[in-house]
């Protein structure tokens, strides 16, 4: 078998479908047992109290925005070089869904920062380049939907993506190289965790479910792209009976 | 030289240059990005002068004092190198609490004391269940006697 | 369990608003792309 047939939009097209389910079954599973050890097996925390369950979203989306981004980017640049249309689709697939998980690591941030350090909003270097991060979504989005041609826009929002890739470490590092109200990573792979082993194990849980129902959902939207790009296509007239 | 290797070298080129560019543009704005100072700078005359700024440091143990009006507080910043005495009259945020992290913003004035308009309170990274942290503590305690 | 009753569980410990405000906006954020991605099947 050739996985490379895989890199043509008809071949990935059924694949993709059939990928997304699976990926959504893990993701459900992962979010029940995720909040089931979130909400009743970990403890409470002994200076926050029952705000840090906030934890459980909020680092697996802020997580999930970085990574979504270096992915998009990095599927963008190959787009770019290769010249290859599938590579593009999934840079584009994965924009709204990185962009969601910013606004929710933003939201939660947000609701966690208020009881806690006593504010909604404060301009530190981490909160500040972590919204920064919403507008590069938010422009790669306009930027793609503002050209017709859908090869120009491939191209435009490849550049795009990748300026905006040195915003990523920054937002991971900011905590470290300036002083920042917001605290310090508690899981890194630089040292061990700061955090009690029930609370770290929904924490990872939680972050695996959104990891599996970001990969779904861009599966989903990936294939909706193909369809509306490849419309002319032949394989798709006579596959849409199939499917 | 095939197109695709033109545009990769291209890519890796542009991307080169941005990381390097943007390197510096974080060393040139290194000192604007600070969200806080910190009690030693405010002494070294680091802040900025006759605006607002904020300091950061730990809650110094034993300086919090509440006036008599029940919401005008006193306190010290301190980062165990030098303290800044702090009022501000407001609620304070859940997590305020001597011997933790705190961020306040306001200015100083003539008696040298910082007159806080916002106090906000930073926690660190660390989580665990109270009776953790109480065993930490003790075990902390201990090992301080036996030193 | 930490919890002694619903009400204390929807409670959580005086910060419900905070806790659930988050997750339940997220999970509106969810319900949202799954059904912008069905509409547009």
């Amino acid at each position: 078998m050739n996985i490379w047939k895989y890199s043509s939009p008809q071949y990935f097209y059924p694949l993709a479908k059939k990928m997304a389910t699976i990926f959504f079954v893990f993701a459900a599973v992962f979010t029940v047992w995720g909040l089931y050890i979130g909400f009743f097996v970990a403890p409470t925390d002994f200076q926050q109290g029952e705000s840090y369950r906030i934890i459980f979203i909020h680092v697996p989306a802020a997580w999930m925005s970085m990574l979504i981004y270096l992915i998009m980017s990095f599927w963008a640049a190959i787009g770019l070089i290769m010249n290859t249309r599938l590579s593009s689709m999934m840079a584009h697939a994965l924009a709204p869904t990185g962009a969601l998980m910013t606004f929710v690591a933003l939201w939660t941030g947000a609701f966690w920062g208020r009881p806690t350090w006593g504010a909604w909003w404060v301009w530190d270097a981490r909160l500040t380049s972590e919204l920064i991060l919403l507008f590069l979504y938010i422009g790669y989005m306009a930027l793609r939907a503002s050209i017709e041609d859908p090869r120009r826009a491939d191209r435009a929002s490849a550049i795009l993506a990748l300026v905006g890739v040195v915003n990523v470490p920054i937002i991971y590092f900011s905590v470290q190289w300036w002083n920042t109200l917001h605290q310090g990573a508690s899981v890194s792979l630089t040292k061990s965790p700061s955090m009690a082993t029930s609370m770290l194990t929904g924490m990872l849980v939680m972050a695996l479910a959104f990891w599996m129902y970001s990969i779904a959902v861009s599966l989903i939207r990936v294939r909706r792209i193909i369809r509306d790009r490849e419309a002319n296509a032949a394989w798709l007239a006579e596959s849409s009976g199939a499917q | 030289m095939k197109p695709r290797h033109k545009r990769l070298i291209l890519v890796v080129v542009a991307l080169a240059l941005l990381g390097l560019g943007a390197t510096f543009v974080l060393k040139a704005f290194r000192s604007n990005l600070v969200f806080f100072y910190t009690p030693t700078e405010v002494f070294a005359g680091q802040v900025p002068q006759g605006q607002a700024f904020r300091i950061g440091g730990m809650v110094l143990e034993d300086s919090l004092q509440r006036n008599e009006d029940g919401v005008t507080v006193r306190f010290a910043v301190t980062d165990t190198i030098e303290d800044v005495p702090v009022q501000f009259t407001g609620i304070l945020p859940d997590l305020f609490q001597e011997g933790k992290g705190v961020v306040a913003q306001g200015r100083i004035n003539m008696e040298g004391m910082f007159v806080a308009d916002q106090v906000l309170a930073k926690h660190d990274e660390n989580y665990m269940p109270p009776e953790a942290a109480e065993a930490l503590e003790r075990a902390m305690k201990i090992k301080m006697e036996t030193e | 369990m930490q919890w002694e009753s619903i009400a204390d569980f929807f409670a959580m410990g005086g910060y419900g608003l905070y806790v659930w405000g988050s997750y339940i906006v997220t999970a509106l954020c969810v319900v949202f792309e799954i059904l912008d991605l069905k509409k547009n099947r």
